[in-house]
């Protein structure tokens, strides 16, 4: 057991896998020779040689380069340095990587990742601080992975590169510098399973990322006032893990969704609307999101905080839920 | 004139005259009913797809076009699936799911027909990095029509390609027509100087002559397994029919209309045939057995049974869930 940050953890998943399967191989911008803008991919070129190479700034190219490739033998694991930028790969994932499969009638399979840091606080400003994931969990074809603290990061994208579908791992740039445990041997995380983070019977919470941790604060500070938060990281948006909800929902019977993404149309607004179907019986209350307003990323940072979801808007959705 | 260099020859003449006749026969079943959707044509650019696959090897991939039948039977798709594909039938190549637009067999590297125009291009690039990666000597053919000369995938493609070197062919089909718009009054570049600014040899042939075409891909295929990197391939040609199966062509003149037929590469050929000593008899006798052939796959293909939807759920992941 030892004590690594976020985006080492990512180095670290990275590094194993490709050690392990010499079909794996990482491209991006700036990857190799710099070890990418967040320092996840330090240190690998040096090691694994042209298995890690820098890319021109050429992200619709590259995106369908790594279908290409998927479907040529290669495991492709593809950086694209801001989840904004993604908007240029959109070709490339959504008709060629999530359809190929489908449409080929299961001739072949696209093994590709696409790694991309998502989230504001930085003052990125409104083309470097989107949340958009829920675009590609629209897609039929397409997985979608989020993790919140560093074993998850390893264990996720350890199975994100073994995976024979296209898969689109989102890092929030907040998490890069956490810290967290990780087994000497980490643990692999499958696709599709939440987590239970913190016990509780009056609410389930349920969030992804980095919004996780303020949805922690805010329960850690509802239990000081007797309210009793389940929190339920999803780690997974694409399957995500409707049983899991499900049976936290069985015992408290009021759902809140928690992200950092725009709520409009988003991951929270499909899980409500299934949870309203299939889940109508256990409600107690009105499901309840906490996300973004409708409103591009602000740069400065006053604007910016007023933009982000935090605690305080948390644990005033928990107490509505409540009363 | 060899009697070798003949059985090549007219080894030729049969795949040109089956892709003439496979399109001919679906422009009626089009017109009848029996091919639903729409379909793209390559009638009198069968010259191109035929010179370029003779040169190929089966473990060599190529990415094809919205225009693709040719493409794909010149790589030696089998026909009765392709019929069947066209036709909507569960026996098709993609299992009636994909269609005249995504006709593919990834088992002999053909990576698919493409309805997006300039997509072919960099998942051709990413078949030859896998090729490169992986060590084997394989090569990638990526085609393009002259409409795609706009699209910035090439140009990305372009500089990755020259820049890591890689086992690429592009093969430009320039009929002078981007859909419905002639290109010239669209691109204002030229594909050679295009090809000399990113230091990449070209070759401009008579896309009419299959014997042009297939020596010119032959120096190309030759240069880009030896590991000197891409060649650029730009082969003239004319689109006999419209865009689609029933464009009423309104954009194009009476003129160019009438003409056409002195730009068959199929009575090219047969000239060229006669020249050489071969008996006309011995060219009916081929071409009566191909017509034999397209009339027994399109009969299998009417028997062939519908397609199961419910079946298909089954191929958008290739596993869902834990991997």
């Amino acid at each position: 057991m030892a004590e690594v940050r976020f985006g080492k953890a990512i180095n670290l998943a990275l590094a194993d896998a490709l050690e392990q399967d010499p079909a794996v191989f990482l491209f991006g911008e700036d990857i190799a020779t710099v070890g990418g803008p967040f320092g996840a991919t330090r240190g690998l070129h040096e090691r694994f040689g042209d298995r890690v190479r820098d890319t021109p700034i050429s992200e619709a190219a590259l995106a369908n380069a790594a279908v290409g490739a998927a479907l040529s033998g290669l495991k492709p694991v593809l950086e694209i340095m801001f989840m904004d930028f993604m908007t240029l790969t959109m070709d490339a994932l959504v008709n060629q990587a999530a359809k190929a499969r489908y449409m080929f009638g299961g001739q072949a399979s696209v093994p590709m990742v696409v790694r991309t840091p998502h989230g504001g606080g930085i003052s990125a400003g409104p083309q470097h601080s989107q949340c958009l994931e829920a675009w590609f969990a629209h897609v039929p074809g397409l997985k979608v992975l989020c993790p919140s603290n560093p074993a998850d990061a390893y264990g996720l994208l350890r199975s994100a590169i073994a995976d024979p579908d296209p898969v689109v791992f989102v890092e929030n740039k907040a998490l890069y510098a956490m810290k967290g445990e990780l087994l000497e041997q980490p643990e692999i995380i499958p696709i599709g399973k939440a987590r239970i983070l913190r016990q509780g019977s009056d609410v389930t919470v349920v969030s992804y990322g980095a919004a996780v941790h303020i949805v922690e604060r805010a329960a850690s500070q509802l239990a000081e006032q007797g309210l009793e938060v389940e929190v339920l990281d999803l780690r997974s948006i694409q399957p995500w893990d409707e049983a899991a909800v499900m049976e936290s929902l069985s015992r408290t019977h009021r759902l809140l969704i928690v992200h950092e993404a725009v709520e409009a149309f988003g991951v929270g607004a499909e899980i409500a609307a299934r949870i309203g179907e299939v889940g109508f019986d256990e409600l107690d209350a009105p499901i309840l999101r906490v996300a973004a307003p409708f409103v591009p990323v602000p740069f400065a940072p006053s604007l910016e905080k007023a933009y982000q979801p935090d605690a305080e808007a948390v644990i005033a959705a928990v107490r509505k839920l409540c009363a | 004139m060899t009697m070798r260099k003949n059985a090549e020859l007219l080894e030729l003449y049969e795949g040109m005259y089956l892709i003439r006749q496979v399109e001919l026969r679906l422009g009626r079943l089009f017109a009848d009913g029996e091919v639903p959707g729409f379909i793209h044509l390559s009638i009198g650019q069968e010259a191109i797809a035929t010179g370029v696959a003779s040169v190929l090897r089966p473990d060599d991939t190529l990415a094809s076009t919205h225009r693709g039948h040719g493409h794909a039977l010149a790589k030696g798709v089998d026909l009765d699936r392709f019929f069947m594909e066209l036709m909507a039938r569960e026996g098709g190549m993609c299992k009636g799911r994909g269609g005249s637009m995504h006709v593919a067999d990834l088992s002999i590297g053909m990576l698919g027909a493409n309805a997006i125009v300039g997509a072919s291009i960099p998942i051709a690039l990413g078949s030859a990095l896998a090729h490169q990666v992986r060590g084997v000597d394989a090569v990638a053919v990526a085609f393009f029509g002259d409409g795609a000369m706009a699209e910035g995938t090439l140009h990305e493609s372009l500089n990755m390609a020259a820049l890591w070197k890689l086992p690429l062919v592009f093969v430009c089909e320039n009929n002078g027509w981007a859909e419905f718009s002639p290109t010239s009054t669209q691109f204002v570049a030229a594909l050679d100087k295009l090809a000399k600014a990113f230091g990449i040899a070209y070759e401009k042939a008579d896309g009419r002559d299959v014997q042009a075409v297939s020596k010119a891909s032959e120096r190309a295929v030759k240069a880009a397994r030896s590991g000197k990197g891409p060649r650029v391939l730009e082969f003239t040609t004319h689109r006999f029919r419209g865009h689609y199966e029933g464009d009423p062509q309104k954009y194009r003149s009476a003129d160019e209309l009438s003409r056409l037929g002195e730009h068959d590469p199929l009575v090219l050929l047969e000239s060229q045939l006669i020249k050489t000593g071969v008996m006309e008899a011995e060219l009916k006798h081929l071409r009566e057995g191909v017509d034999v052939r397209v009339e027994a796959a399109v009969e299998r293909a009417r028997r062939g049974g519908a397609p199961d939807f419910e079946a298909g759920r089954a191929d958008v992941y290739t596993q869902m869930g834990a991997a």
